[in-house]
């Protein structure tokens, strides 16, 4: 049998044998009312499996996937650093765990507390007078912020302001959370050292401008050189800031993005504050925001009170901001997510922070140099967090796809490639601080073997991976024959 | 600086450190940094001092003992968040590093397990709403509803800009749609009163509206008059919009069967912590005609170079990293490891389980109302008595709930109902009262004799 063989699982319909089931449930205890026939559906459709199929099948479908507890993850902008097993505890605390978010103010005021101080302790990272936790992912908390920075023009009488400067270098959620918010999108071109053309922002600056959306550092990996003059620039046309937070790894505790007059910004905790990446979810979005849009901030928040309130002695409690644009989900936040936030900032504490950010920006300036060796870095100076490359060998016709699946046959998750849209075959490399000099070395070691095979047999590049349990996959196959749900109803 | 070992993750030791400078050819890890504005750089962070695990740990368990107690409390609070059986293979699954450590699948032959998993989801999705197709997850079941509607307005092609809501959906729903729904022109109609019910919700659709939404079981528990309703809406060129309970649907009729265009739905219950309302699950089901409008990653089945079956996120020219300003919806990270708890209880509970936890939902909630109206005299579902029901109904106090909940606490140990007047002001001293196969014969007694003696 071959590796592919061995590795292949039958879907749990596939699976599902009639009479078979998984789990019992104990029969009433109470006298049974009768059923409204008229409401009743005839069958559920679920498959039926005893609960050794269930666990086997999903321990095979776990052996079928990498993650960062397997191996080296340096996917750009992802930021797919070791994820503390001490937080997956804490956050399974069943006091944690089992509380109702509807529960009164004076029976859960530990859940408060510690949201209060993840609240103050954002706040003072990154510079803010205020924060919300209430944006379930990254990009949730940029709708958020543009519905913020609207919501303040329209205060002052200023509804004309309607365009977001979104640089070219960006996320495509900046772009599609200002279509969200109703807002439209001019884009900045970048300058040859990587920054924001400050030419183009200047002539694009003007009474119609809502704000900037800017990412630093940048998707290049690049802190904007001149983000002082970039920040006073939009300011002086009334514009605001927005910071997206996706890169704040370079910078916790380096410099505070409110200290360089960002106005909003998100924090994804599933980066920057190690919770993990649920192989696309759940992340945690938190919003801060300056003291003249902390009142926008979607509520309810955590206030400390006085604890006299109507006869309520909670030090704690939950009160909407004065002009709040509202609710951006049900509830109050990821809660579990933000247990493991704040007992990732508080275990580390401000210098524990710092060393974390400051060993990104020296593990990628390390790959940096190193790969430089044999792929071309296009912007080439002392990077943060994170480099972009390019996927492509003079002297060869392989592409960043091709460098990508070969990395697999050697034991590594590919890096973010295609992206920034600005680099040909982009290959953006971001390892995070906790890999060590070791798995840098043999990535590199990868790296170069790549880029001697692409000359000397491109073949085996072009039909990689060769170890995995499915080969390529023809996704043009999957967007063309559309099976996106298994058997008929 | 920097060099702080005691409680981080670092691998990185002296020699490495200083090999690694080396081999870029800086001094000193600050001279990385002189891109920063000195102004600001290095600013010194008012944060607690760094402690180890085992310190943190103890922290942690004495901000979780500040909680009241609630582990040996009855509970009746539901709302949206309920108290439901888990069964072990869901945290079995769930603490797999593999699944939980790894990143959106976007390389697909290293994410096979994440990707199968995704694409059973859906099909289990599908079958449970008897819809067409899924995606792969929103955050939760309000913003998954706040998509829904973004998507009727969008496939209205914007010449519709009203959305009919019922004021019987759940009250942070419609404020989350609201919100979602600042920068559009589109308004909310429909929940101003609580006495708009269906017919009156019907007499507002008009050539203007994008779409109706309904929830089935509403926010109160009960069934809701769906006869004609789709065809009504279909009528007037809008879409059907369903906030559906998962596990209801174990037993009674889907929204696929009555013609809703979108369904969607909170998947906590199915086999997800309550964790104080967070991270949950927003379950997004549409018919194929709207699949190319729908927002969140999608899973499909395809074959790889040698013809095997294998799996890929597909439709992406629908999403922001393909589409950016274009895309549908700005949504990148979803909800994708609660998607795969609630596949692995929906496979664990099976046919037969899905259906027996909503019989024993609909029965334990049916001789709770009947036993809290025989003991305490407590009027039960005063405003519709006639209608169907199923986990949750409301009970009239007379007192103000948040009182009565303190002594059912404090001398009664019960977690009592939701206090409606929070949201609904004309329901002043009425409580939300959620049963579920987790309340006990001797609990639902404990809470009509308590009820009456608090209520006496």
């Amino acid at each position: 049998m071959t590796r592919a063989e061995a590795m292949s699982e039958p879907t749990l319909y596939e699976l599902s044998v009639p009479g078979r089931r998984g789990v019992d449930l104990p029969d009433p205890d109470v006298p049974e009312a009768e059923l409204p026939s008229d409401l009743l559906r005839a069958d559920n459709g679920q498959p039926e499996l005893s609960q050794l199929d269930v666990v086997r099948h999903y321990l095979h479908l776990s052996q079928m996937n990498y993650g960062v507890d397997g191996g080296f993850y340096p996917l750009g902008s992802c930021t797919m650093k070791y994820n503390p097993k001490i937080n997956e505890e804490l956050a399974a605390l069943p006091a944690f765990a089992q509380s109702h978010p509807l529960q009164a103010a004076a029976t859960v005021q530990g859940n408060l507390a510690l949201m209060h101080q993840l609240q103050e302790w954002l706040c003072e990272i990154g510079g803010f007078a205020a924060v919300s936790l209430q944006p379930a992912a990254g990009a949730h908390g940029e709708l958020t912020g543009l519905l913020m920075m609207r919501a303040y023009h329209r205060a002052r009488g200023e509804a004309g302001r309607t365009k977001v400067l979104i640089p070219d270098s960006a996320h495509g959620t900046n772009p599609a959370s200002t279509t969200m918010a109703g807002l439209d999108v001019l884009e900045v071109p970048s300058d040859e050292r990587g920054n924001i053309d400050l030419g183009a922002l200047r002539a694009a600056c003007d009474a119609t401008v809502v704000g900037l959306m800017i990412t630093n550092p940048n998707t290049l990996g690049l802190f904007e050189e001149r983000i002082e003059e970039v920040v006073r620039i939009v300011h002086d046309c009334g514009g605001l800031v927005y910071g997206d937070g996706a890169n704040m790894n370079a910078l916790a505790g380096v410099v505070r993005p409110g200290d360089l007059g960002f106005d909003v910004m998100h924090f994804n905790l599933h980066k920057s504050f190690s919770t993990p990446h649920g192989g696309g979810g759940p992340g945690a979005g938190p919003v801060g925001a300056s003291a003249r849009l902390a009142d926008y901030l979607p509520g309810p928040i955590v206030v400390e009170t006085g604890g006299e309130e109507d006869g309520d002695d909670a030090r704690y409690r939950l009160a909407a901001p004065p002009r709040s644009i509202g609710r951006m989900c049900a509830f109050w936040g990821n809660f579990g997510m933000l247990v493991r936030g704040w007992a990732y900032i508080r275990q580390h504490g401000a210098e524990g922070l710092r060393a974390n950010s400051m060993h990104a920006v020296l593990n990628a300036n390390y790959l940096r140099v190193r790969l430089r060796e044999a792929y071309r870095v296009p912007y080439d100076r002392v990077n943060m967090h994170e480099l972009v490359c390019e996927g492509r060998i003079a002297g060869s016709d392989v592409h960043a796809l091709d460098v990508s699946k070969r990395l697999i046959d050697l034991g590594f998750h590919p890096p973010t490639n295609y992206f920034p849209l600005i680099v040909p075959e982009a290959l953006m490399i971001e390892p995070t601080e906790t890999e060590s000099l070791q798995t840098l070395d043999a990535f590199v070691a990868a790296m170069l073997r790549i880029a001697r095979e692409a000359i000397e047999e491109p073949e085996t590049l072009r039909a990689a991976p060769h170890v995995t349990p499915v080969r390529r996959l023809d996704e043009v196959r999957a967007a063309r024959q559309l099976i996106l749900c298994q058997g008929h109803l | 600086m920097g060099g702080r070992r005691s409680v981080s993750y670092l691998p990185h030791t002296d020699a490495d450190r200083r090999a690694m400078l080396e081999a870029i050819g800086v001094a000193g890890l600050e001279a990385l940094f002189a891109d920063v504005p000195a102004r600001v750089r290095f600013p010194s962070l008012d944060l607690p001092a760094a402690i180890s695990e085992l310190e943190l740990a103890r922290l942690a368990r004495e901000l979780a003992g500040a909680n009241t107690d609630i582990e040996g409390c009855a509970r009746f609070l539901g709302a949206g968040a309920y108290h439901h059986f888990r069964p072990a293979t869901v945290d079995y699954v769930l603490r797999r590093g593999e699944f939980y450590t790894s990143y959106t699948p976007y390389q697909p032959e290293v994410s096979q397990g994440m990707l199968q998993a995704m694409f059973e989801y859906q099909s289990l999705i599908c079958r449970l709403t008897a819809m067409e197709v899924s995606n792969a997850s929103h955050y939760d079941g309000a913003t998954a509803l706040a998509e829904g509607v973004l998507l009727a307005l969008d496939s209205t092609k914007g010449d519709r800009t009203k959305v009919v809501i019922s004021p019987t959906v759940h009250p942070q729903y419609r404020e989350v749609v609201r919100t979602y729904l600042h920068g559009s022109e589109a308004t909310v109609t429909g929940d101003e009163r609580l006495e708009n019910g269906i017919a009156e919700l019907k007499a507002m659709l008009d050539a203007r509206t994008a779409a109706l939404v309904i929830q089935d079981p509403d926010f109160f528990g009960q069934f809701v008059d769906v006869e004609g309703l789709a065809e009504a809406v279909h009528a007037a060129g809008a879409l059907l919009i369903v906030i559906a309970d998962p596990i209801a649907l174990g037993l009674f009729r889907p929204p696929g069967e009555y013609g809703a265009d979108v369904a969607v739905a909170e998947g906590q219950p199915l086999g997800l912590p309550l964790s104080y309302g967070g991270p949950r699950l927003g379950i997004f089901a549409s018919r194929k005609a709207y699949l190319r409008r729908m927002a969140g990653r999608i899973v499909g089945e395809t074959v790889d170079a040698d013809g095997r079956r294998g799996y890929v996120l597909t439709l992406g020219t629908r999403e922001q990293h393909i589409r950016r300003e274009k895309a549908t919806s700005n949504i990148c990270t979803n909800a994708a490891l609660m998607a795969l708890g609630a596949a692995v209880y929906l496979a664990t509970m099976g046919k037969s389980g899905m259906t027996k936890v909503a019989r024993l939902c609909y029965q334990k909630s049916h001789y709770a109302a009947a036993k809290i109206h025989e003991v305490a005299g407590l009027s039960i579902n005063p405003h519709a008595p006639l209608r169907s029901y199923f986990r949750e109904f409301v009970v009239r106090l007379g007192r103000p709930v948040a009182e009565v909940n303190r002594v059912l606490l404090e001398e009664h140990r019960i977690l009592g109902g939701y206090d409606l007047a929070r949201d609904y002001p004309s329901l002043q001293g009425h409580m939300l009262v959620a049963v579920t196969e987790m309340n006990t014969r001797e609990e639902i007694d404990r809470l009509a004799r308590a009820l009456k003696a608090v209520c006496r």
